[in-house]
């Protein structure tokens, strides 16, 4: 039996960038040898999903969403076009809680093991410590410093903040940095506002999102007074009343999610070699 | 199926093989208590000790090192080996020949794929490498290209356009230039064939086994939720002219490789050509869905009658405009070509002319008093 790791990723008609992370942590995993096969599907590029399956040598494929939150893409889209028999009450999750359900899918003879989103993932915590260490070029960023954990947020999936708040609660308990709060795009309370919401100088805003587009490059920028057009980039840190916003950009990019892709594999358990950040990572938490 | 260093001859392998049988390509090899037999067309041997049994392998080294490579360094995964096979006109040509060609460089074996070159020479023990290369520049100075060695670049070389431009359908006819894979072994090369043109080859190898799982328009967007799930709704009416125009707006040669095998449905072949790529399409994709959303919105609108005065050159200068676009010919047309009815001149002269200061035509507004 040879394994195979699929990411599938939404992929887009008009940003080239959307599926970079997809493709880099593929990357970054077939060169650390840690699965015997990756392969990437997408919604919006190809390999479509419904193409994705035949593409894969193993019998046993773990897939792994790369998407924030449990909602219509990880629990309807991706696995009608994937076909799989999935029903999502198989992963029994309370809305940030999906692990794995195993499931026949009808064009291959193959066992596929459907995880749940790498943004509800326990170690995406520890990414979005490590997007603020980057961002700010400080290991030991934390005391004195705010924290934002940015969501898109949508009143149509109640999911989608929820992974947001999951995250910040679990940075706020760590007690490293001085202030956590979930903030969103589209619902309250708004990235908008964000100074409203820190005392501290220094706020540190790392967006959920998997890619860098017009959300996190233009959309958010622009609302948080960065930048009048977000088309012209921004600084970071941008001084915005009296406070210093230094702004992460997409956390999909981060090299660290490769290991948390991994992790939601092997907690699905595939056999995946243990390279050293996923040994810190597992440290770590 | 990986290469090492202590690969085992020809002989050595098939001495291994011969107890089990081989009959491949032409090649025969049994063992028995009389010793090794082996045949090739024209030539056939019986109760071979071991080393005359190499003497004959080394005579008939073309049939022994095809044999091995196919068995023992080509991926044995069937898609990727009847890719491999084809590539090389293994059905068409003989080993003795193929084993000659892929020795000489001028003379070598190749393939067009979309717009890749896939050629394959032979180093040792009859292994292949193969070179991919734009179509257009299979002949191109290597010197003068990006050579490339690791096949996964091949995923983001396709993601643009010789002008930078984003590529969001892989098998669209703007395969950029000026790259060269070279010397890729046979599993890298199928990735690199793969990240240029992703599920190609396990569909075209589908077909050729006749179990091609085609999704035909009618139960593709049928299964759309979401912002696509208004597609539905184009499929009201009785008839499939709306799927013609989007598969000929689409899916013709000039817009994309694949030759589409879907149709409205299984009984309900579409009007249009599904063009003549040698990899075939399965289901309407992700851009055809997406721009169809747009139609579906679009085309619910009923036809009105408009009143526009216009020359007879005027006319036919819209006419000439629509193709422009249509035929992705607008960069092609010179400033000064002032004979071309796209050209820009004429276009912002007619503009000035016919617009009124809202941008409507002749000055008839889109919701005019009797809409």
């Amino acid at each position: 039996m040879s394994e195979a790791l699929l990411i599938v990723a939404h992929g887009s008609h008009l940003n080239p960038k959307s599926s970079t992370p997809a493709q880099d942590h593929a990357d970054a995993i077939r060169v650390a040898g840690a699965v015997d096969e990756v392969r990437e599907a997408y919604w919006k590029e190809e390999p479509s999903l419904r193409n994705a399956f035949r593409t894969v040598t193993g019998d046993e494929v773990y897939v792994v969403p790369l998407f924030i939150s449990e909602g219509y893409f990880t629990e309807e889209v991706i696995p009608r076009e994937l076909r799989l028999d999935f029903d999502p009450d198989d992963w029994n999750s309370d809305g940030t809680s999906a692990d794995v359900a195993t499931c026949i899918p009808t064009d291959v003879d193959k066992t596929v093991h459907y995880c749940g989103p790498v943004g509800t993932h326990d170690a995406m915590t520890d990414v979005i410590v490590r997007r603020a260490e980057t961002v700010t070029e400080d290991p030991d960023v934390g005391p004195g410093v705010g924290l934002a954990v940015v969501g898109h947020g949508t009143k149509r999936n109640e999911n989608s903040a929820k992974a947001v708040e999951y995250h910040a609660d679990r940075v706020r308990d760590r007690g490293r940095f001085a202030e956590v709060r979930a903030l969103f795009m589209d619902e309250e309370p708004e990235v908008d506002d964000v100074t409203d919401f820190f005392e501290s100088e220094d706020i540190v805003v790392v967006p959920l999102f998997i890619a860098d587009g017009y959300h996190t490059q233009e959309d958010i920028p622009a609302d948080m007074g960065l930048t009048d057009d977000g088309r012209d980039g921004y600084a970071v840190p941008t001084r915005v009343d009296g406070h210093d916003i230094w702004y992460a950009g997409a956390i999909g990019t981060e090299s660290l999610m490769a290991d948390v892709i991994l992790e939601r594999a092997a907690d699905a358990g595939a056999d995946v070699t243990t390279h050293d950040s996923t040994a810190a990572l597992a440290d770590g938490d | 199926m990986s290469e090492t260093d202590d690969r085992p001859t020809p002989a050595e392998a098939l001495r291994e093989a011969a107890t089990d049988g081989v009959d491949f390509d032409g090649l025969r090899v049994t063992r028995d208590a009389d010793g090794f037999h082996l045949a090739v067309p024209g030539a056939r041997y019986e109760g071979l000790s071991a080393d005359e049994f190499a003497e004959a392998v080394e005579r008939h080294c073309a049939y022994a090192e095809n044999w091995l490579f196919w068995h023992q360094y080509a991926p044995q995964h069937p898609p990727e080996w009847a890719f491999l096979r084809w590539v090389e006109h293994a059905d068409e040509v003989s080993v003795p020949e193929r084993h000659d060609r892929i020795r000489h460089s001028d003379g070598g074996l190749s393939r067009e794929w979309g717009q890749l070159a896939v050629s394959v020479r032979a180093v040792e023990d009859g292994r292949r490498r193969y070179d991919l290369r734009h179509v257009d520049e299979a002949d191109v100075d290597r010197d003068a290209l990006t050579t490339y060695t690791d096949p996964y670049e091949a995923r983001r070389l396709r993601k643009t356009d010789d002008d930078g431009d984003y590529r969001p359908l892989s098998t669209a006819p703007t395969l950029a230039h000026g790259w060269a894979f070279a010397d890729l072994d046979p599993d890298a090369v199928v990735r690199a064939v793969e990240g240029f043109y992703p599920a190609t080859i396990v569909n075209w190898h589908r077909e050729r086994e006749g179990n091609l799982d085609v999704t035909h328009w009618h139960e593709a967007v049928s299964r759309q939720t979401g912002i696509y799930g208004v597609v539905r709704t184009w499929d009201r009416d009785e008839g499939h002219d709306h799927v013609n125009w989007v598969a000929e707006a689409c899916c013709a040669d000039s817009q994309c490789l694949k030759r589409r095998e879907w149709a409205y449905d299984d009984e309900t072949p579409l009007d249009v050509d599904g063009g003549a790529g040698v990899f075939p399409c399965r289901e309407p994709c992700s851009m055809v869905v997406a721009t169809a959303r747009t139609w579906t919105r679009l085309e619910s609108e009923q036809p009105r009658t408009y009143e526009f005065d216009l020359t007879p050159s005027e006319k036919e200068q819209i006419e000439q405009l629509i193709d422009a676009v249509a035929d992705g010919r607008v960069d092609e047309i010179r400033d000064g070509d002032t004979s071309d009815g796209a050209n820009r001149y004429r276009a912002r002269f007619l503009r000035a002319k016919l617009f009124d200061e809202q941008g409507n035509l002749c000055g008839v507004p889109t919701d005019g008093p009797d809409a």
